[in-house]
């Protein structure tokens, strides 16, 4: 069964000053976790914002859980989570008085703000520090509590603006693993726009790239690593190599040789791994080395860098 | 989401209603000014002026049991008798007061949010910034209330009370005016150094920009007119207006300085009202976009 559809975007189009920055968008999102991808300047924070109602559109509109981004806004926003890309809290306060406030500002009556908000810091890992101020924290702390505010009132999607920023790798792997995890329960969506592609690779099932305004591509990674399994790299030694690759072929394999001994293949419907091993056998073949595609999200996202953007990026 | 299970959960509780939102700005900001003993002194020290009118009013009403006392005070009944120059007087001394209170609390309100990226996180929120700005404005009306327009109707009104015969009906125009021109003084005030804030981040400079609105552009105006022989300087001088619309509504005749018309003082409030909304319309936003 297919996920409902998250954000719709209807000829979506913003300018600043006459200048467009997002072209005429179409697309639907329903992923549990969609990735949002493009160089700096493709327009992701000014997409994200104009969803969250900061940026009215030129043209067109967006559509979330089926409320529309102009008329239903304040709607939208009561089961929305904003983590934003740069520093961003209320200064002179503690973590928990700080993401308390967020919270009973979402509309949570004070009492459960103020449990809920011990709970997000807990949640995120700054249980022990939630009384200290958040200006005294750490770059990677002040990441968990934007996390934490973003969470508190327990929102159905969550924006995350390159939630990684400026993170060590032992934070970034923190950063990463809580954002599998609220991702896992099911009960939530999650934008995450960033320009490391490894940190959407490891974390999202959708992935739309922008590219000057314009949507590049929008897919399914589930979909693509699946496809990928059918593309294999394949070293082989000693035997009957000609033989090999004839049997191969008569499979219905497409291949191509790269040298004597390697070959790259896209396995059809029907045929697995084990046929490749059961005809190296029969002719004596050895399988030195066996691999599935990899960077399946570099390739899709190099692909679409280069291709010019048709259609003002209807997908 | 309970502490010791750790994993996300989404809310499912009551909701606050929206319109009670913007209360909470108020609530926590209260809890911050007070936080600091200075304020907390300077707070209580405002109501020195309103303790003395009542004393005064008091004893004003009770000269015949100080008598009994030996001490002979109806002179002083005559000397200070309680009308509409009393109240006006009274009202002026607290309106310096909230001033002060202004240039104490205005800075601290909207600067620290727009320097650390605060507004994104309240406005991602179900929350406009009509009630961000009326959340922020709210903390100075309340406060400015407490010290100004309160105290000075209940001394109105214990006034009216120990005077009876009818002084209270006769003098409704006195209420009306410790009102009124308390709130044009509250409003002016509160929006002038909300704007303020939210254009200026540093607090010392914040609060030299407030004394430079409202005593230099008034050192300004007068110089203006005194080279010019005009009137017309008095637009830009806040304090100049609203002198004038106090001896208005309490029904006194102006100072003669003040020879501007009614309108032109009325005018220089709203102007620099919708001046400081529209600064502050200009400033308030999750993000500023650079065009």
């Amino acid at each position: 069964m297919s996920n409902p559809t998250v954000i719709e975007l209807q000829g979506l189009e913003v300018r600043f000053g006459g200048r467009p920055i997002l072209k005429g968008l179409n697309a639907s999102l329903s992923g549990r976790c969609i990735g949002l991808l493009g160089p700096n300047g493709a327009g992701k924070t000014t997409l994200l914002h104009t969803i969250l109602g900061f940026h009215p559109p030129t043209a067109g509109t967006a559509r979330v859980f089926g409320k529309d981004i102009q008329t239903e806004a304040r709607a939208i926003r009561a089961q929305m989570g904003y983590m934003p890309e740069n520093d961003a809290f209320i200064s002179g306060m503690t973590a928990v008085r700080f993401i308390r406030l967020m919270g009973e500002i979402s509309g949570l009556p004070s009492e459960r703000a103020l449990e809920r908000a011990h709970e997000a810091l807990f949640y995120v890992g700054l249980g022990e520090a939630r009384y200290r101020k958040v200006e005294t924290y750490s770059l990677g702390m002040k990441q968990l509590a934007k996390l934490a505010q973003a969470l508190v009132h327990g929102p159905r999607l969550i924006f995350l603006d390159e939630p990684t920023n400026g993170l060590d790798p032992d934070a970034r792997e923190r950063m990463l693993r809580l954002i599998h995890d609220i991702r896992d329960t099911g009960e939530v969506n999650i934008i995450l726009s960033s320009h490391l592609l490894r940190d959407v690779e490891e974390c999202c099932d959708e992935v739309l790239v922008l590219k000057g305004g314009t949507i590049a591509t929008y897919c399914n990674l589930e979909e693509e690593r699946r496809g990928n399994r059918r593309f294999l790299e394949l070293e082989t030694r000693g035997g009957d190599e000609a033989s090999f690759t004839a049997a191969v072929e008569a499979l219905g394999v497409e291949m191509a040789t790269a040298g004597k001994t390697k070959i790259k293949l896209v396995l059809p419907e029907g045929v697995e791994v084990r046929d490749l091993y059961r005809l190296a056998a029969e002719r004596q073949v050895q399988i030195r080395h066996l691999d599935y595609k990899k960077d399946s999200l570099q390739d899709i996202f190099l692909k679409a860098m280069e291709t010019e953007v048709a259609g003002h990026g209807r997908v | 989401m309970a502490v010791y299970e750790r994993n996300y959960g989404r809310y499912q509780g009551d909701l606050t209603p929206p319109w009670s939102r913007f209360f909470i700005l108020p609530r926590y900001a209260a809890r911050d000014v007070f936080d600091s003993r200075l304020f907390t002194a300077f707070f209580t020290l405002c109501f020195l002026v309103p303790f003395a009118g009542l004393l005064m009013i008091y004893l004003h009403h009770n000269l015949a049991a100080l008598k009994l006392m030996n001490l002979d005070l109806t002179q002083l009944k005559e000397a200070l008798p309680i009308n509409a120059t009393f109240f006006r007087k009274g009202i002026e001394l607290q309106s310096w007061l909230c001033f002060l209170m202004a240039l104490f609390v205005g800075p601290a309100l909207v600067a620290p949010d727009l320097r650390n990226n605060g507004l994104a996180l309240y406005l991602s929120r179900p929350f406009s910034r009509t009630e961000y700005v009326l959340g922020k404005l709210t903390v100075l009306v309340v406060l400015m209330s407490l010290i100004t327009w309160i105290p000075g109707l209940l001394l109105f009104f214990f006034q009216g009370y120990l005077e009876g015969g009818g002084w209270l009906g006769n003098n409704l125009r006195i209420g009306a005016a410790i009102f009124a021109g308390s709130w044009a003084w509250i409003l002016v005030v509160s929006l002038v150094a909300l704007a303020i804030s939210a254009w200026v981040k540093w607090k010392p400079v914040a609060r030299v920009s407030l004394l430079i609105v409202f005593f230099v552009l008034a050192g300004f105006a007068e110089a203006l007119n005194a080279a010019l022989d005009t009137w017309w300087g008095h637009l830009l001088s806040l304090t100049t207006a609203m002198n004038h619309l106090w001896s208005v509504l309490f029904g006194q005749a102006p100072e003669e300085r003040l020879v501007q018309p009614l309108w032109a003082a009325w005018f220089t409030i709203i102007a620099g009202c919708a001046l400081a909304l529209w600064l502050l319309s200009r400033r308030v936003r999750a993000y500023e976009v650079v065009r």
